[in-house]
Formats: C-alpha cells, sequence, structure tokens
C-alpha cells in the first residue's frame, strides 16, 4: 500500500499543520494539545460549537471551522477518539461566555471522551451542552448494538447548528436546533474497497474483488449485509429504501440530498450516484430543494459513498443558506 | 505477605512492556472486528506511564501508582480504551487510597472497584463481549480465594487465571457494546481485544505479586 506520509506516527500532526498553513485566514491551530479553531475565537457572547473525532475522515472536521459552522475540531489520531484532554482545551479557548456545545457522533470512544471532557469543563465553570449525531440507518436498534452512529449528516448538522449560534441563539436554542436537524436526518453508505490506517500498513477489513458492504459506519465497520457488486442503481436503491422508511418521508417533503464520497471514489462515479436518488425522490413525490455532492465524510482512500437526506422546512432551509466561510464549505460572504 | 508499593510500581512496568510486546495481537485482534487500534493506543498510553512513574515521590503508596495510570490513560490512549481504563485504575485508585500495603480485602476491593469503573463508564454487562466478559470473572474468582484465606498473591493468580478464562469465553459470543456490535453474527469466533488486553494487564498483575513476594 502507497500512501503519501512520512512517520506514520507524525500523519495527524504534519496534517493539521498543513491545514494551517493552507487556511491561516480561516483557522488557527494548537499544536499541544492539538486542536483547530476559528481564527477569531472566541467570539464574545456567542454559543461556541466543538466538534472532533477520530481523523481520517477529512474533510471532517477541521475542514467545518469557520465562520457560520464550528468553532473548534478536535482531530484525535486516526480513527481514533482525541482523549477529553484538547476537547477540554477547545472548548475553553471557544467560550465566550454563552456556552459550548458540544457535536458527538454516536461512536462509543466518541461519546466516552467527550462526556469526560464535558465534565471537567463544567467544573471549570463552562456551560456545555451535548447533542449525539446518530443519523445512520443501517444499524437497526440499539438494544443490541452500540447504537446507530453518528456519520455524514453530522456535517448537517455542524452547518445548521453553526448558523443558529452565528445569528446569536442561546445555547438551549442552538441545542434545540441541533437536536431538530438530529431528529430529521437520515444516512446510509456503502463500501467497494477497504482503507488502509497509516500506522498499522494493512487493510483494516477484507473486501474479495466483487463484494461490497452494505450499511458501513464511517471506518467501514459493517452494518448490515456483504453482496456481490451490483450497478450503481441498484446500490442506490438499497441504500434510500431503508432511508426513506425510518422517519419516513414522505410525497410532499422537501429535502437536503447529501451524496458523500468515501475518499476513494470520483466525483463522476458521486453523480451517477446523485441522478438515480434525485430520481427515486422525484418518483416518490419528494422534492429535493438543496444538495451537496463531495467529499465531505471520508474513510481516508475507501472507495464508496453515503446518501444522506434531511427533511427541511424554512428554518432549517434560511439555517443550511445562512453565510459560512469554512476551508470545505464556503458561500454567501 | 501483603502487596506494597513496590509491587504496585513493579505490575505497571510489566504492562508497559507486556502490551508492547502484545501491541500487534491486539491490534490484528481490533482489526478483526473493531478498528484496529487497540493495540497503537494501549502501547501509547503504557509508554506515557512509563516516563511518568519516575516522577511519583518516594513515600508513594499503591493507590499513588494506581491514580497516575489513571490520569495518564485518560490523558493519552483516546478511544473507547483510554476512558475505560482510566476509570477504572482511578475507582480502583480509590478504593485503596492512603493504605501503604494491601491485604487479600484491599486486593479484591481494588479489582472490584476497577470493574465497578468500566461498568459505570461504559454500561455493558456481563456477556456483551467487552473487557466486562475478563473482569467479572476476574473479581468473582478473587473474592472467592480471599473468602477462602488465600494470600493476596493467590488472589491475584486466581484473578488472572479467571480473566483469561473470561477473554478466551469471548469468542463465541455476538458483541452488544462498541464497534463490535455492528458486526452481528460476524463477531462469532472472534475474542474481545479489550478482553484480552484486561487479561493481560492482570496476568502481569499476578506474575508480578509472585516474582515480588519471593524477592
Amino acid at each position: 500500500m502507497k500512501k503519501l506520509v512520512n512517520d506514520p506516527k507524525n500523519v495527524v500532526d504534519e496534517a493539521v499543520a498543513g491545514f494551517a498553513a493552507a487556511h491561516g485566514d480561516i483557522v488557527r491551530v494548537s499544536s499541544d494539545p492539538t486542536f483547530i479553531v476559528r481564527a477569531d475565537a472566541p467570539v464574545t457572547g456567542k454559543v461556541g460549537l466543538v466538534s472532533g473525532g477520530g481523523s481520517g475522515h477529512e474533510p471532517m472536521h477541521g475542514g467545518f471551522v469557520g465562520v457560520g459552522m464550528l468553532d473548534a475540531a478536535v482531530p484525535g489520531a486516526v480513527f481514533t477518539s482525541p482523549t477529553p484532554d484538547p476537547i477540554l482545551a477547545a472548548t475553553q479557548a471557544v467560550n465566550g461566555g454563552a456556552g459550548v456545545l458540544h457535536i458527538v457522533k454516536n461512536y462509543t470512544g466518541d461519546v466516552l471522551n467527550f462526556e469526560t471532557a464535558a465534565d471537567l469543563a463544567l467544573a471549570d465553570g463552562i456551560e456545555v451542552r451535548t447533542v449525539i449525531v446518530n443519523d445512520d440507518v443501517a444499524v437497526k436498534d440499539s438494544l443490541y448494538t452500540a447504537g446507530r452512529r453518528g456519520v455524514a449528516g453530522t456535517v448537517l448538522v455542524e452547518k445548521i447548528a453553526g448558523a443558529a449560534a452565528e445569528r446569536g441563539d442561546d445555547l438551549a436554542a442552538v441545542a434545540a436546533v441541533a437536536e431538530k436537524v438530529i431528529g430529521q436526518v437520515r444516512t446510509m453508505g456503502v463500501a467497494l474497497t477497504p482503507c488502509v490506517v497509516p500506522h498499522a500498513g494493512e487493510p483494516s477489513f477484507t473486501l474479495a474483488e466483487d463484494e461490497i458492504e452494505i450499511g458501513i459506519g464511517i471506518h467501514g465497520e459493517p452494518g448490515r449485509e456483504r453482496i456481490k457488486l451490483e450497478p450503481a442503481d441498484a446500490i442506490v436503491d438499497r441504500l434510500l429504501g431503508p432511508i426513506l422508511e425510518d422517519i419516513p418521508f414522505v410525497s410532499g417533503d422537501s429535502v437536503l440530498l447529501l451524496v458523500n464520497g468515501m475518499g476513494g471514489t470520483p466525483q463522476i462515479e458521486l453523480y451517477i450516484v446523485f441522478r438515480r436518488a434525485a430520481e427515486v425522490l422525484a418518483a416518490k413525490g419528494i422534492t429535493v430543494t438543496r444538495t451537496l455532492v463531495g467529499n465531505f465524510t471520508t474513510s481516508l482512500e475507501m472507495q464508496g459513498m453515503s446518501i444522506t437526506v434531511l427533511k427541511l422546512d424554512d428554518e432549517l432551509t434560511a439555517l443550511w443558506d445562512a453565510p459560512v466561510q469554512t476551508a470545505a464549505l464556503r458561500w454567501g460572504r | 505477605m501483603n502487596l506494597s508499593v513496590t509491587w504496585a510500581e513493579a505490575w505497571i512496568r510489566q504492562c508497559v512492556d507486556v502490551i508492547a510486546d502484545h501491541r500487534v495481537e491486539l491490534i490484528t485482534l481490533d482489526r478483526d472486528i473493531g478498528d484496529g487500534d487497540h493495540g497503537e493506543n494501549m502501547d501509547r498510553g503504557f509508554q506515557a506511564v512509563l516516563g511518568k512513574l519516575d516522577t511519583l515521590p518516594a513515600e508513594s503508596v499503591p493507590g499513588d501508582v494506581l491514580k497516575l495510570v489513571a490520569t495518564t490513560l485518560i490523558s493519552t490512549v483516546g478511544g473507547a480504551a483510554g476512558p475505560l481504563y482510566g476509570t477504572a485504575f482511578l475507582k480502583a485508585a480509590v478504593a485503596v487510597a492512603g493504605k501503604p500495603d494491601l491485604d487479600g480485602a484491599a486486593v479484591v476491593a481494588l479489582l472490584t472497584a476497577a470493574r465497578d469503573g468500566i461498568v459505570l463508564r461504559g454500561k455493558a454487562e456481563s456477556g456483551d463481549k467487552t473487557m466486562v466478559d475478563a473482569w467479572t470473572p476476574a473479581v468473582d474468582a478473587a473474592a472467592a480465594a480471599e473468602r477462602a484465606g488465600a494470600t493476596p498473591v493467590a488472589i491475584l493468580v486466581e484473578a488472572a487465571d479467571a480473566a483469561e478464562a473470561g477473554a478466551v469465553a469471548t469468542e463465541p459470543l455476538v458483541a452488544r457494546k462498541g464497534r463490535a456490535s455492528y458486526l452481528g453474527e460476524r463477531a462469532i469466533g472472534h475474542r474481545d481485544p479489550g478482553a484480552q488486553s484486561s487479561a493481560l494487564l492482570l496476568r502481569a498483575a499476578a506474575e508480578t505479586a509472585e516474582r515480588v513476594a519471593d524477592e
């Protein structure tokens, strides 16, 4: 496996240093402990938004730090949650006196480390609220598993909650908007190939040449079933079916449709996927009013994609359209 | 013979070596049913512990060693294992706080508090295919040995044996917590990496206790 790395142990530090060098107009970076904050943090009187998790999902989360989205991102080692120390330091760095919202993907390590950091921040007198994103429909219930995972829908939570914070909503209101998005967003993904964690040097799982994994999380970990490769349209139908049944999405709904690449799938294939997903939604009388196509929540070099559908109303649409200036999403300013 | 700070420090130093020696094994187990980072994360954490052991004051007691391990693991391991092991060592430290040496009852209290901390943080139950499946048999075996009048060393040996058996016994289980829970039936046949690392740490506790008792 060929990779553009130096010492595998330095992958995250070197990437974060490069990110800081490239986007100094948007962010500042702390190196010990490692976290990324927007250039003007802390913003007095504004609720601070902190997210984070294992690295390897770029541009998530560092690419979403900036005006109108996250105030801080805390990258852990590749596919490993950050520890409480940098989460606490980031929380302190973005506290503008209006409290801090932690946006956490529902993975055991992320939840436990953010929980510990939130306890420490509370002890410091910082008001912290936490929302847990669990948009992945591939996992059926939490009775027999750690629950539904937080995947690409997290991008939409961060954008919309970020806009709510930017317009001056208080902590309870920003948390409520985030919970509203979490309640209305659903995702399912597929992997065509595994990915290789740099320090491991070997694929984290194996798939035969003609096999795909349906219902993956953002590390390629399975959710539903392993099947033979099918044409793109059939795969899209397999993902979209469980998504649409889940809330459910019904005729007359307006939605945001996100087709997210896992890192190794070219844009041309993502648009083939988008075309089919839009066709299926139109046939069901569901109107796609906002769209996003590209690599936003990745699994290193994995080939694959996920489809995310968010039910929109006027409030969420306005917050989605609000200005944002981050490394990965930028419009309106 | 009761166990002193000499044992506690020897135990932790042996944990550093054992985790380094088994780094690849833990990575491989975790790659099978998780995300392949357990060995790397544990090794990073215990290497950090090694660097801090020399900073312990001369008058330290076993609880001080455990507390140092707890705060270091919480700060350096990440993933789920960091908070879980960190909480385990923290609760164990509290259970034996201030005691210059540990009798059988204290050893059982240490192990019980560690297990309870893991359950508190991770909310896993026996049979969920987690580190609890190594710790609970270990605690049960230790308590039974203590009731039968065993020495602290013998209690730790019983605990280590039970933890190893418990780790092996996770192989036929379907996971209900953690990353492996998403595999469903496909987790069957694989040993839980957290249960395995727990068994390694408890074996190190027993071996160092035997060694210290011989000296």
